[in-house]
């Protein structure tokens, strides 16, 4: 199995990458931009109990990571199948 | 029954469950472990990589010291679960697409150079090592405390069951045993948090709990937990930053790529069947690692409640030291507990302030696994928490043991030194690699540089720093080439070493440190545990020069690149 043309080839990958990325730039805001450069914004916030910045920081954050695989791991078998790459 | 005799007998049949699934999974699928198209369902390999994947590190340690850092323990709780986006996004996958059995081995091929392949065995087994004294540090505690006896016996105790387990257990049936081991630990975690959460805050479920307001009172647990800790001199539990926002972030970082980086939970994702399987794997074992991940913190928050309220019974008013509970007593023969009365008024302050504070030791290990007796839970669940303990470490150790292994016999010996080496003596290096390894972790487990989770932080650092970067851009940077990576590699990993051995002496031994762990030497403020992270760009920026006035790779080598960036034709992975 192999892509049909070298377009083809390019085009998985960069909409692989492309998916990559938006999904990380996800990563990225509720680790390190939620739970840590904007923690004292986020503090001034409520949920119950939790300020919601030390939330994000030992919960949210947690949460949306596995999230975000399973989201990845869905959209890629798509791609997958689009330009018949999957495995039989 | 008492709680010593209890404790042997749950530790006893959860250790007779872990051999007799390994003599049982020997017996015929062998092969269906070793060989990923044989198939361990994604499911089954999450959970086998989530009990391979925590530690002594995250049962015993993070709870505790995340009890004493607040809010500066999210690094420990981010780093280590956000690393597997990047494992399933950036690594996984492509690994399991290319086949073959061990990371050097796909550094080796990439770069299409034995020299890559050695310096990527080394960094292997320098963070590896480093990983183990963590672990080491961990069932030394463990052992300690329900042998009674002091850290140093507890220590070697546990040296010699992770000997026998390893070298037993070790070689076949792991995924099965991990499995076992998982649900072991699971419930050994959160069933004391559910007992404790009700207690305090009439809620089963600790992560609400932990954001509930306090039985008959209608302050939030947290609120009263800033209280209590900011009236004793101690910052604010919530907003305790661990030193600045820079440390934090990269300490964050550090631990995120290293735990893409770290060979042992790579190789799990070799047993799949497919790549789409690698790729929702890294998700199975997240949500199983989230469960422990999500209520350690409030594990740790009503740690800290307890024992200030045990030391602290009401405002003012310190505990009695003849009238100290059981554990109290039963930690201070480990050492690992210690209160000297300063003014002698036989009462135990406890403050902020080193020169009036009386408990001069609590090490954040402990807080783990004191926790239910704190909490005056039933005998079975304290023994059931030592069991979990056990196997956290037991499982994470035979882990990272067989990965130091197959790293001497398969890649060094048989692939380098010695290609015609025959299989009984590859087999025979690789138990020689493991008692050698866990000698050196656990003659440098007498004097660990840091509480378990920190020691383990240095093995994620050095990692991130070395591994991870070189398996990255062999996958997506096409012109990375054989010089770029070695050179990037060593140094990534000698900036790494270097730090962390300047202030923390060499090899971790504390007289040889040449400048003190003293943070007005450090580098911006970054503490030697975090920064992994500066090394990884090190290494990056390194790689990527070198590689730009070198030559570009053969044809064969981007080809192989094209080849692992689609699913198809995955095929079974060999093994060797």
């Amino acid at each position: 199995m192999a892509f049909k043309s070298k377009e083809d080839a390019t085009a998985y990958w960069s909409a692989n990458v492309k998916l990559m990325l938006t999904l990380l730039a996800v990563w990225f805001v509720v680790s390190f931009g939620f739970g840590v450069i904007l923690v004292d914004v986020l503090n001034q916030i409520r949920i119950g109990g939790y300020k919601l910045g030390f939330w994000f920081a030992q919960q949210g954050s947690i949460y949306t990571f596995v999230v975000l695989i399973f989201v990845y791991a869905k959209k890629m078998g798509e791609l997958d199948r689009k330009y018949g790459v999957e495995e039989k | 029954m008492d709680l010593q005799t209890l404790t042997y007998i749950v530790v006893g049949l959860t250790f007779a469950l872990y051999i007799g699934i390994a003599i049982w999974a020997r017996a015929g699928t062998t092969k269906d472990f070793y060989v990923a198209g044989g198939g361990v369902n994604p499911v089954a390999n999450g959970m086998a990589t989530a009990a391979d994947w925590m530690s002594a590190a995250s049962f015993i340690s993070m709870a505790g010291m995340i009890a004493f850092l607040g809010y500066g323990g999210s690094v420990f709780l981010m780093g280590w679960t956000g690393g597997f986006v990047l494992l399933a996004m950036l690594l996984a996958p492509y690994l399991r697409k290319f086949g073959k059995f061990t990371v050097p081995e796909f550094i080796g091929d990439r770069y299409y150079s034995k020299a890559a392949r050695i310096v990527a065995v080394v960094c292997l087994i320098i963070a590896s090592v480093t990983y183990v004294i963590g672990q080491m540090k961990g069932i030394g505690v463990a052992f300690s405390r329900f042998l009674e006896v002091d850290y140093g016996t507890g220590l070697l105790v546990g040296m010699g069951i992770v000997f026998v387990y390893a070298v037993m257990g070790g070689m076949k049936g792991i995924t099965y045993t991990q499995i076992a081991q998982y649900c072991v630990l699971i419930f050994a975690y959160t069933i004391p948090a559910i007992f404790i959460s009700l207690n305090l805050t009439g809620n089963p479920i600790p992560q609400l709990g932990l954001g509930s307001t306090m039985v008959g009172s209608d302050t939030f647990l947290l609120d009263r937990l800033d209280q209590v800790v900011t009236e004793l001199g101690f910052h604010e539990y919530t907003t305790q930053s661990r030193l600045s926002q820079l440390n934090m972030f990269v300490y964050t970082m550090s631990l995120m790529i290293g735990t893409a980086g770290l060979p042992h939970v790579i190789i799990r994702f070799f047993t799949v069947p497919k790549v789409a399987d690698a790729r929702s794997s890294a998700g199975w074992a997240l949500v199983f690692i989230t469960i422990l991940y999500t209520t350690a913190p409030a594990v740790a928050a009503m740690a800290r409640m307890n024992f200030m309220n045990t030391i602290e019974p009401t405002k003012g008013e310190y505990l009695t030291y003849d009238e100290r509970p059981q554990w109290f007593r039963n930690w201070e023969k480990t050492g690992l507990l210690e209160f000297q009365d300063k003014n002698g008024d036989g009462k135990v302050q406890y403050s902020a302030n080193k020169d009036t504070n009386e408990m001069v030791t609590v090490d954040r290990d402990i807080m783990v696994l004191a926790n239910p007796e704190i909490a005056r839970l039933p005998n079975w669940v304290i023994a059931l928490v030592a069991a979990g303990g056990l196997a956290a470490a037991l499982s994470t150790a035979a882990g990272l043991l067989l990965a130091i292994a197959s790293a001497i016999s398969h890649d060094l010996c048989k692939g380098v030194f010695m290609p015609d080496i025959s299989e009984k003596s590859e087999l025979m290096a690789s138990r020689i690699a493991m008692a050698g390894a866990i000698g050196v972790a656990g003659y440098l487990g007498f004097n660990p540089p840091d509480f378990a989770a920190g020691t383990v932080a240095l093995a994620f650092g050095l990692a991130a720093s070395s591994i991870f970067p070189a398996l990255m851009m062999g996958i997506f940077n096409k012109r990375i080439n054989k010089e770029g990576a070695i050179a990037g590699m060593i140094a990534g990993i000698t900036v790494t070493l270097l730090y962390v051995f300047q202030h923390k002496g060499i090899m971790f031994v504390a007289s040889t440190s040449f400048m003190g762990d003293l943070p007005q030497n450090w580098f911006l403020g970054i503490e030697p545990n975090a920064f992994g992270a500066i090394g990884a760009v090190v290494n990056f920026v390194v790689a990527f020069l070198v590689s730009r006035v070198t030559q570009e790779p053969p044809e064969h080598v981007q080809e192989m690149v094209e080849s692992i960036r689609m699913p198809a034709g995955a095929g079974e992975a060999q093994a060797h």
